[in-house]
Parts: structure tokens; sequence; C-alpha cells
């Protein structure tokens, strides 16, 4: 048989049956996680047409979007709106006999941060999910992908989706990044800044390299999640002892003899060494800097060095309007220092980094400091569990102490579809995704960057390279 | 999902790169449990302003308020996987959207509600938006058995490519379920081999 890549072998374990000549399959879908504001057109559908889910024990339901993160957590939500999708949300789970953790569970959180949590994800596994960030399940050597209602719908009823193949890319991380301060967070925004938006458009990657097996698996989790701004349509990352030992033990992981057939499986799993990828794009990670948006688009992003690009030197007409609008939008000069633009707000949390290296990384920075006169900091832990773990290991107090504000979980400011939202104009260092216009609220401002950088952007009140605030003495 | 055959109408310019899914739909209306209002949330920051019409944005302009087809910059429905911007466009009017790239979801959702996407190289773009900028000759018919674009009031035709089993679906308006579980037997058995492999997965 020819070499194959990863990718095309897990697609291959999954093909039911070819749909046409051209590489159209039904394929099968080992799991999913659904959420409430993408699955309930898609029970509303099943129940028109009196369908029943094919596999109710391979999904698990999670309240995520609508949440909110006050302190003291209750069951009722503070808008009728949410609740009615909540409600609703429950009814469904109930009624097709799908697992469900609403909000006072204790298992609960954001969908990607409580699936590999639980031990749901598996290598080898393909794990369609009705949202975008479902690549992150590709840190496991799983197949992991987003998709809309419709087949959500689809899946549901036949725990398969029509698929058509992907073309694949290979990023290959080489080298050492710098021993603090430059995260897989910045690595990954260095890839998507240098090969755009729509870089990976169309295909699925493959990210390998000693760069990769340097990394935990929650920093591949990380990189698996935000590729998907290249436009990634699925993410594999070969599975290695390090993810063994992240799921073993975990709640739903195989036990016993079945572990060790499943290890065994999971450890063979990889590309072959001759297989040949659509595209490689190699990154030497010791040249990657702290990285920090200024545009509206999660490929707007330069060094935490470097001054606001002027439109100008974008000799296309289309991108250079649409760099123009963005700054625009977000209020920024070209020319100006990125270090010295003043912030309102300071966001850690989301689906990216919201797990608990993300919090440690955060109060390295925090501690023994305080968040500057004027800015308001939140630290909204991806689940109950990793906010139970950082209680546990005093990172909670270490934010409370420096004035940050310590919340309950979910997607909360990622899209502020709950009640955390900015109000117009307001300037927010952001450990989440995207930029877009109007994502955290309509007219916010928000630039992205690695936990640690939103933890020294709340400190000194501005957008700061956080390795001017490490080693030496706090203040 | 709705069948689409010949659609003629008019076509707006909106070229701007990367125009995400949150611009499409934004969250406000993410709050239903059914498809209702999407068509107000369509491109609603863009559209109104301080609860006032944006005279700025091209749906709002003479000529292309009741637009039937988009002519749209690269990656168009970049972002978050929420159907909701589908449905909106369609609520909108919009029957198909020609652009030279779409985002993955985004584009798999059109297809599965028969919002057409038509991709062709950026120079042909480039020729029907400039053509369309001109609200005189902003005139397109879509032929999706033909795989033709007419515009220019008629006087050009320009080919697009299309996969024949998503052509077929298209045409056809087909319920994709009801399609595979023809193949209910074959999932079973594949189930049952899986099973056996890798039992740990279930």
């Amino acid at each position: 048989m020819a070499a194959r890549t990863l990718y095309d072998k897990l697609v291959d374990a999954h093909v039911v049956r070819n749909l046409d000549a051209a590489g159209l399959v039904l394929l099968y879908v080992d799991r999913t996680v659904l959420n409430e504001y993408t699955s309930p057109q898609a029970f509303a559908g099943l129940r028109a047409a009196g369908r029943k889910v094919w596999n109710p024990g391979a999904a698990l339901m999670v309240v995520d979007h609508v949440n909110p993160t006050a302190a003291r957590r209750v069951r009722v939500m503070p808008d009728s709106a949410a609740t009615r999708q909540v409600d609703y949300f429950a009814e469904n789970a109930r009624d097709f006999g799908i697992e469900y953790f609403d909000i006072l569970d204790p298992r609960q959180g954001i969908e990607h941060v409580v699936a590999p949590e639980q031990g749901l994800v598996m290598p080898g596994m393909v794990i369609a999910a009705g949202d975008s960030h479902s690549t992150a399940y590709g840190a496991f050597g799983a197949l992991g992908y987003g998709i809309g209602t419709s087949d959500i719908e689809h899946y549901l009823a036949t725990s398969t989706v029509r698929y058509r193949r992907l073309k694949t890319m290979r990023i290959h991380l080489s080298g050492t990044a710098a021993p603090f301060g430059v995260t897989p967070k910045d690595i990954v925004m260095e890839v998507i800044r240098r090969i755009g938006a729509d870089g990976a458009t169309g295909y699925a990657v493959e990210f390998s390299g000693p760069a990769v097996s340097d990394m935990s698996v929650e920093g591949r989790i990380v990189m698996s999640i935000m590729i998907v701004e290249a436009g990634a349509r699925g993410v594999v990352i070969a599975p290695d002892q390090k993810v063994l030992d992240y799921l073993k033990g975990r709640p739903r992981s195989p036990k016993g003899e079945m572990w060790e057939r499943a290890a065994t499986s999971w450890l063979a799993l990889s590309s072959d060494p001759s297989a040949k990828f659509d595209r490689e794009v190699t990154l030497d990670v010791s040249e990657v800097a702290p990285l920090v948006t200024w545009g509206t688009s999660p490929d707007q992003a330069i060094a935490v060095t470097d001054d606001v690009p002027d439109p100008v030197q974008q000799a296309e007409p289309a991108r250079k309007a649409a760099a123009m609008r963005a700054l625009s939008y977000m209020g920024l000069t070209p020319g100006t220092s990125i270090q010295s633009v003043p912030i309102d707000f300071a966001f850690i949390g989301s689906c990216t980094n919201a797990r608990i290296e993300d919090l440690r990384d955060a109060a390295e920075i925090f501690r023994g400091r305080r968040v500057a006169a004027g800015v308001r900091a939140i630290v909204v832990p991806g689940s109950t569990q990793v906010r139970a773990q950082a209680e546990a290991e005093g990172l909670a107090k270490v934010f409370t102490d420096a004035g940050v504000e310590w919340r309950q979980s979910g997607c909360s400011m990622c899209l502020a579809m709950n009640d955390d939202v900015l109000s117009p104009g307001q300037r927010c260092a952001s450990s989440t995704n995207r930029n877009f216009e109007g994502r955290q609220g309509p007219g916010a401002r928000t630039h992205l960057m690695s936990p640690a950088m939103v933890a020294a952007a709340a400190v000194t009140g501005r957008i700061t390279d956080v390795r001017s605030l490490l080693g030496g003495s706090h203040q | 999902m709705t069948p689409f055959g010949q659609v003629a109408g008019v076509a707006a310019p909106m070229m701007a790169p990367n125009v995400d899914t949150d611009v499409i739909m934004p969250k406000m209306f993410l709050k239903g449990v059914d498809r209702s209002g999407l068509g107000e949330g369509a491109f609603n920051l863009l559209r109104f302003s301080g609860g006032r019409v944006n005279p700025d944005f091209i749906l709002n302009q003479d000529g292309y308020r009741d637009a039937c087809f988009l002519v749209v910059g690269p990656n168009f429905g970049c972002g978050s996987s929420r159907e909701h911007a589908v449905w909106g466009l369609e609520q909108l009017g919009i029957r198909a959207l020609i652009g030279t790239s779409f985002a993955g979801i985004f584009n798999d959702n059109c297809a599965n509600n028969g919002l057409l996407t038509i991709s062709l190289d950026p120079e042909r773009v480039t020729e029907l938006a400039s053509v369309i900028a001109d609200r005189s000759r902003n005139d397109v018919a879509v032929d999706l058995a033909a795989q033709t674009i007419r515009f220019d009031q008629g006087r050009r035709t320009m080919p697009f490519e299309i996969e024949p089993a998503r052509k077929e679906a298209f045409l056809t308006g087909r319920d994709f379920i009801a399609a595979t579980l023809v193949y209910a037997d074959d999932i079973r058995a594949f189930e049952a081999r899986h099973r056996a492999a890798s039992p740990w997965m279930f």
C-alpha cells in the first residue's frame, strides 16, 4: 500500500461507503459534544421527521456558551432567551437519551475542555461537533472538526456525515522556544500570520517536529484549536507517551487489559515516513516572539516589540481596504508602538486558553502584582474541574490578591453570548481566538495574545512584552 | 433543502476578505431554538447603526436592496460554525454567493440549505464585481444546470465548475438524511467491524 498520512489513515478507517468517484464518502463519526446554541434546530429537525438518535451513548451535551460566570451559580439563567435555550437543551437530552452535564454538574465546562478531561477523546477517533474549535481533538491523534447544525442533525440520525476528503498540510515545528514568554499560542499565531486567515482552507493540518514533541498535551490543544483561524478543517498530531500519560486514569479512558490493547494501537498511529503532503510549512520556533493582533482578523498580528503596520504596504486593493477598515475599527494609527496602547479590560478564558497550564502562566505574572488602575480583569476557567484545581494550587488566591475577578467556567467573553460583554470602544487584552468586529460586543476592540501576555497587560494597563516582567524582583 | 435551478436578479459586490460569521450573524440573534428572525439578524451591525439604517452598507443602497446574489471576497464565512449565518442570508433573499473561496464549515452549511456557492478564479470575480458595481448593469442570471453566469445585461457569460454530486443535490433539493438512511445496513455492518477492531471506543 502507498505511504499514507495519519489523516488519510483516520479517514480510511472510518469510511462506511464511497458516495461518488470524486472522494465524497459516508464517514463514521465516533463521538460528538453538543452545545445549547448550535443544536436546537437539529433536534427540532429530528422531532419533525420522527427520527431517533442512532447512538445516544456516543454524544455528550454541555451548556457552555450562554451560562453566566458570576461567582454564585444557579440553574436559572438571567436572560429568558438563554433560559429557553437551556430548557430545550435539557428536554432534548432527556427525550433522546443523551448524557447531559448541566451548569451545576462538577464535570461541566467548555465542551473542548470537558471532553478531553473526561477521557472521551481517544487517539484514532473521528469527532465532529457543532463548534468550529472541535479541531481541539487533533491534539490526541483524533480527527476533530467542526460542523453546522444540518450536519449535527445528520450525525445524530445516522452516526455519519457526508464527507469530502481534504488536502493535507504538514506544519513542521523545529527549534526550541524561548524559555518563558513564548507559548504555543504565540507559535500558532505566528503560523497564522505567515499563511493567512485562509492559508489552510481546504486542508487538514498535521503538526509535527521536535517542538511539538517538546510541547505538553495542553499546548498541543491550544495549537489544534487556534489553527482553525487559518481555515484548517481538521487537525491531527501523532499520539505519543505524553498523550497516554494524559489519558490514563481519566473517567472514560479504557481500563486494565483494554487500556493495554488501546495504548498499543494508539502508539502505532502516525504518518508513514514517506507520506506526501499537499503542502508543507516549516517554522523554527526559536524565531517566535510573543505576538499580539492589531486588527480584526486573527492573521493581523505583530510581534509585541513592533509598531502598528501601515496599510500602504499592502499591494492588493481589497486587503489594503480591509487593513484600513481594521485600523479604523480598532482606533489605531500606523507607526504607533503596540506597547503604548492602553487597555480597559483583560480576559483570560475560552477553549483556547483556559486550562490549568494557562492559569499557571497567568498567575506567574499576577503573583505579587496588582491589576492597573482603570483596568478590569477576569479569569474564567475552562471547566469546573479546572476551577477546583486552580483553587487547590493556590492560583485563585493569586488572582484575587491581584484584584482579578475569579469566575465560574464557560465560554464567556470569547464570543460574549452570555452577560459578559464589552461596551462599544472598550479595548480588551484577550486570551481567546477571534478578534472579529463585534465579537466581544458591538464596537468592542479585541487584541489576541497568550494568557501570560494578557496578565502582563492587566498589571501595566497597556499592551506589554511579558518578557519585560520576568526575572528580577516583582514590584 | 430548497432546490436551485435558474435564478435571476440583482447582484451586490461585497469584496472585503475574511467576512466572518460574527459579522454575517451577530451573536444577539443566536439565542433562539428555531430559525425565525434571522433575516433581521443578517449583517445587522452593518445594516443598522445606532438604530438607524446605515446608508454606507451596500444592501441599503439604491439598486442593491433586493439583491439575491452577493459577489464576495476571499474566505467568506470564516469563523464560528453557526449555521444561523446561512439561514439569515437566505431569509434576506440571498440565493447564491460568488467568490474565490469559502470557509469550510460555512460552505457545507450553504450546501445543506440550498444556498449555492460558486468559486471562480480571482480575475473572473474581479471582472464580475466591477460590472455589477455599475448599478445599471447589476443584473445576473445563474443557470445551475448549464453551469453559467450571465451578466452585463445579458451580454456576457462565464462558466463555472461544480462537483457533480453537489450539483445534483442542489438541483433536486435532496433530504440528505433520508438518502443516508438507505445505507443503514452498511452503517450497522461498519459499526460491528469497528467495534471489533477498537472496542475501547464504544
